[in-house]
């Protein structure tokens, strides 16, 4: 620790810190633009100047170490001045000249209201101006369909050159020309390639990268602001979501260092005019072939008259990525009351919660990346199956020594890593030790083995997941304080169905198996887009969007989506968060849970639950890990060494990406016409490497 | 004046031969081995002694600058590198050691090389010096074959030179930006701590020297540092390269001792100021980035550095430029201020936004279409860039604006009231839209 008197107030802080840091220690705060904690230091904006005793000049809080600091003759703590008249100055100053240039068009920029510079010229500058010439004008560019330019209000901080380099970790944006004439830019004006290139609108101090498709939308104090957990993906990204009146106007990131820091991907953010767009706002029932409207009371008569005509072990439930614990766990009760035992996630993954819940989890969980000092990734691409976790794999590999290795489909990661190959034999192979990279592993003291879907959910998956466990426990992945072994998943609900047991039981059918032509004449679809019911089977689809599910129905039911309910998510760690109502379903949806409740007193199986509250007492009671809130509940390593013993068949297929394009995965994005411009977009990059 | 025995440049005008030969019949490459094994203490305490202050403008003492590079060769190699990218207008001094003396700068790599453990050097030169870039290259060949320097060399000490050629741009002059561009990227400067001893050239200790703090390091050791002390003044000490342009009847660049006056200079060497010492408006002494210093106090200039800071000027690189009566003085500050927007390299706010200001003010002022209060506003604006910048471009753009503020104040007033009067005479008024 190193002593420091800030305005007369002497801290202690540690050496590393930087005058930034330690003012903030001291209660002192500094105006900064270009300086971001998440970034590397570019002390260009000269904001955040204090005076150093000592020092002739101002210096750069941000850039400037407490250990960089002399003591004083007699081995006095260095002194810093935050409020001088010289640091009044250099902040007057310095805001004037980011001024001179930038327009007035504070009324019609979108930045209005929530602007670093506004905010701080308010602060720190003066009322007038004595800059007469003209102002400079920039052109504005093209950098995607998702990220408007407005290049005038640019004030050169360079954080979205920054953000891309080292957090995206796709160098797309840079700067050309120099003095006054220097640009922010893609040089040819090509889109931006990341998914996480929504971020630079988030870290734009000024109004110069705005959101796109959220351009002159809405003012930031006209909108209610909820907090709440995103489910495109299954990490659960702490999320706000902004709306007016009952629309959902846009999606912002919140901070949550164990999970997204305080980034969110694309589909997160942008999905937006998916939630308006495609909705099912009344309750359908398929008549002579066509989907006629009806009420709630007739969807239910149409629904109870066939259950009553089918034997339980031809019903079946298969549940969709967006699902919340909640609605899963009446929709489950319901069945079990009824007597049905075909319970399944749409993915056909064969965990089974029975060997333990460190079998399914992301054990080393999403912080312990960083922890981990190497990394072998089995049939997954994190860029596309949890772009946000990909960006924290990279912060890791910046950090240095940190060897990575991939088996399955060959795909740019933003980091190099060592390609092993494509399927089962060779990891196979690594776990007999017949490849280099295992000495790596055996060499790591933390390794970390990310094991996704594109190894998990396929028929041999039980197989290859033991398999995984093997190379786990070979490699001394799993051991007293870690545990490597790190199941990576792709939706919201699939760790949520297994901590409630929503899957298979004994001889029960899987939703492969359920799919099958005439395995079913009832099937319950709880927002499951992504399967095919063959003909014959009578489909209730709960969901929200006129997606697949609804289009093979035979009874709607109009269900919420995620903004539209409060419900509980268990991310891949298997830490449990809950969502928060931001805005309400259109029309006559409900939520899912009451539609169930509903449902189940027309079925003669009352649900023993009148309120969300309730529901979750019971559910709580039943699971009472799930009670905690924000926590991961622990799990024991025996699990994956008793997983890493069972035997399978293995197929030789080479492992395949889980997810085709990253923009359309579910219902909600395929809804949303900015997705589609972005899938499009993406498709298009691909043709254009082909042809080359 | 300087006596010939005292001069270093000896082929600085390129009469001899430029080559290893001729370098050898003026001295150099004379007993280096000698020098080299009295051990990197030695030197460094030498060339402290000598009181040799860098010579790219700064004036910072070398041999200081070179004791703080590690003691040890740690797990990070060290780097000389040679600061060739001359580009501050008025200055051609570098230019001249490149193409007529290079194996003065070759010997005096492997010296410095020597003193700081460096096994490999760098020189830098600027994008626009193509033919001095391939004579120094075509020295360092010559040194390499005759095993001066290189791998298993006759000094026993392994030592590899480089030159790197720049793409042209000012900027690239400041040394943080300099290694920068040498690591291949956008040269713009790095924020300091970390000073390159500690962080430099791809984060390993190095020093970044001027040609000629370099050039004058083999005489110093061969002759001693009390021969090179006792020219001069105190704290102002040995031979300099004066190059003087502009408004006299001969330019030149010329080896002087330190503290010259500035008259003697001008006269002895440049056949005086153009019209007599008379017609003497304006001198800058060290290179366009400095305060220009009136006539007035130009009898009791000194050039040298603590002789151009007591009229709050610098010696700089000490590229004199003579400005006769003749100039229009605010139109010469605007143009150079021109040059400084243009050269800057956008990356910190003041400097990238404060210079095209500056440039259009004066530009207004130089036509007398301006009010008298922007005079101070002017000066303020100046003092808002200096000091409050990365590197020290900004100082040395906002420096020669503050001269002609504080010296010339009243002829920007009578231009300004002259413009006002004739207002209304056709052909008086310009369009002021740009």
């Amino acid at each position: 620790m190193a002593k420091i008197i800030i305005d007369g107030t002497e801290v202690d802080v540690p050496p590393e810190f930087t005058l930034l840091q330690a003012a903030e220690a001291a209660g002192a705060e500094i105006p900064r633009f270009c300086f971001h904690e998440r970034l590397s230091i570019a002390g260009n904006c000269r904001m955040c100047l204090v005076e150093l005793k000592g020092s002739p000049k101002p210096v750069a809080s941000c850039a400037w170490g407490v250990r960089d600091c002399r003591p004083g003759p007699n081995g006095e703590p260095p002194v810093v001045n935050t409020k001088s008249p010289m640091v009044r100055k250099a902040r007057e100053g310095v805001m004037e000249f980011l001024l001179i240039n930038h327009p007035l068009d504070c009324p019609i920029c979108d930045q209005g209201g929530e602007c670093d510079l506004q905010d701080q010229a308010m602060a720190y500058g003066v009322d007038s101006s004595r800059y007469h010439e003209n102002k400079r004008a920039v052109e504005d560019k093209y950098i995607g369909p998702l990220v408007k330019t407005i290049m005038n209000r640019c004030i050169h901080c360079t954080r979205c050159i920054r953000f891309s380099a080292e957090v995206a970790g796709v160098p797309e944006l840079g700067a050309t020309g120099r003095g006054e004439d220097m640009e922010i830019t893609t040089y040819l004006e090509q889109a931006m390639s990341s998914e996480l290139q929504g971020n630079v609108v988030d870290l734009c101090p000024v109004g110069a990268l705005t959101s796109k498709p959220y351009a002159f939308a809405a003012r930031p104090w006209e909108l209610s602001k909820t907090e709440t957990i995103d489910v495109m993906d299954a990490l659960g990204s702490a999320i706000r979501v902004d709306t007016r009146g009952r629309e959902v106007m846009r999606i912002l990131p919140r901070v949550n260092d164990d999970v997204n820091e305080e980034w969110i991907s694309d589909k997160t953010r942008h999905v937006v005019d998916g939630l308006r767009t495609q909705r099912l706002d009344q309750p359908y029932i398929r008549h002579g072939g066509r989907l006629v409207p009806a009420s709630w009371p007739q969807a239910f008569a149409a629904i109870a008259a066939k259950a009553k005509v089918v034997t339980p072990s031809r019903i079946g439930a298969i549940v969709g990525d967006l699902a919340a614990v909640e609605e899963m766990y009446a929709l489950k009760d319901l069945l079990m009351r009824m007597g049905v035992k075909n319970i399944a996630s749409q993915d056909n993954a064969p965990f089974n919660p029975e060997q333990g819940r460190a079998t399914y989890l992301f054990n080393a969980t999403i912080a312990g990346i960083e922890r981990a000092d190497a990394l072998l990734i089995v049939g997954s691409n994190p860029r596309r199956e949890a772009a946000v976790l990909n960006a924290r794999i990279r912060k890791r590999w910046r950090a240095g020594k940190f060897p990575v290795a991939l088996i399955g489909e060959k795909v740019d990661l933003t980091y190099p890593y060592d390609y092993l190959g494509a399927g089962p034999d060779t990891l196979s192979d690594l776990v007999a030790g017949k490849h280099s990279f295992a000495e790596v592993l055996k060499g790591a003291e933390r390794p970390l083995i990310i094991v996704g879907a594109g190894a998990l959910a396929r028929s041999d998956g039980a197989a290859i997941a033991a398999l995984a466990a093997k190379a786990a426990t070979e490699f001394h992945a799993v051991k007293e304080g870690w545990n490597g072994y790190s199941v990576l998943h792709t939706a919201a609900s699939r760790v949520g169905a297994l901590e409630i047991g929503f899957m298979p039981g004994q001889g029960a059918l899987n939703a492969a198996a359920m799919t099958k032509p005439s395995a079913l004449d009832l099937i319950f679809l709880l927002g499951a887009d992504e399967v095919d019911v063959p003909p014959g089977t009578f489909v209730v689809y709960i969901g929200t969007h006129g997606d697949s599910g609804a289009h093979r129905a035979d009874v709607i039911l109009p269900g919420a989506a995620y903004p539209e309910k409060s419900g509980l998510y268990v991310n891949t760690e298997g830490r449990v968060q809950m969502s928060n109502r931001a805005s309400f379903p259109p029309g006559d949806a409900r939520e899912d849970w009451s539609i169930l409740r509903a449902l189940s007193d027309t079925l003669g199986h009352k649900l023993p639950y009148d309120s969300l509250s309730a529901l979750r007492q019971a559910l709580f009671k039943e699971r009472p890990q799930l009670a905690r809130i924000g926590q991961i509940v622990p799990t024991g390593p025996a699990d994956i060494r008793q997983l890493s013993s069972l035997k399978g068949e293995i197929d030789k297929a080479p492992f395949r990406g889980a997810i085709d394009d990253f923009y359309l995965t579910n219902p909600i994005a395929r809804a949303s016409a900015v997705m589609a411009e972005c899938s499009a977009l993406a498709e298009g990059r691909v043709a254009i490497t082909a042809a080359e | 004046m300087l006596d010939d025995k005292d001069r270093i440049f000896k082929n600085l005008y390129g009469q001899g031969d430029w080559g290893l030969e001729g370098a050898r019949s003026r001295g150099s490459w004379d007993g280096t081995k000698a020098i080299l094994d009295k051990g990197r203490d030695a030197i460094v305490a030498e060339v402290k002694a000598s009181g040799l202050r860098g010579r790219g403008g700064a004036g910072f003492p070398t041999g200081v600058k070179w004791s703080f590079m590690p003691k040890a060769i740690g797990d990070r190699p060290h780097y000389l590198v040679v600061n060739a990218d001359e580009s501050e207008p008025g200055t051609c001094k570098d230019r001249e050691i490149m193409r007529h003396d290079p194996h003065l700068l070759v010997e005096g790599c492997l010296i410095a090389g020597r003193s700081m453990d460096c096994r490999s050097g760098y020189i830098y030169v600027r994008g626009e010096f193509i033919r001095e870039r391939q004579r120094l290259q075509a020295a360092i060949d010559q040194a390499y074959e005759a095993k001066l320097i290189g791998k298993d060399n006759i000094h026993g000490y392994d030592f590899d030179l480089y030159v790197h050629h720049g793409a042209g741009a000012y900027i690239c002059g400041e040394e943080m930006a300099l290694l920068e561009s040498l690591e291949g990227k956008k040269g713009q400067p790095r924020l300091k701590p970390p000073f390159p001893a500690n962080m430099g050239l791809y984060g390993c200790p190095t020093t970044v020297n001027n040609v000629e703090s370099i050039a004058v390091v083999p005489d110093i050791m061969r002759r001693g540092a009390t021969w090179f002390a006792g020219i001069g003044r105190p704290n102002n000490t040995g031979t300099k390269l004066f190059c003087i342009s502009g408004h006299v009847e001969r330019p030149c660049t010329v080896e002087e001792a330190m503290g010259i006056p500035v008259r003697e200079l001008i006269d002895t060497h440049c056949g005086g100021v153009r019209g007599g010492w008379d017609n003497l408006l304006a001198i800058i002494p060290g290179g366009s980035s400095m305060p220009l210093i009136p006539a007035s106090q130009c009898d009791e200039l000194k050039m040298d550095f603590d002789g151009c800071a007591a009229l709050k000027s610098s010696l700089g690189t000490a590229a004199v430029i003579v400005m006769d009566k003749s100039t229009d003085i605010i139109r010469a500050m605007a143009r150079i201020s021109y040059f400084y927007k243009h050269e800057s390299c956008g990356q910190c706010t003041p400097c990238r936004e404060g210079m095209g200001w500056m440039w259009r003010v004066l530009t207004r002022m130089a036509d007398g279409r301006a009010q008298k209060r922007e005079i101070d506003m002017l000066f303020d604006v100046t003092k808002q860039i200096e000091g409050h910048t990365i590197c020290a471009f900004g100082d040395g753009a906002a420096w020669p604006v503050q001269g002609l503020l504080r010296h010339f104040r009243p002829e920007i007033e009578r231009r300004i009231d002259e413009y006002t009067r004739n207002a209304d005479r056709s052909g008086a008024v310009q369009v002021a839209a740009e």
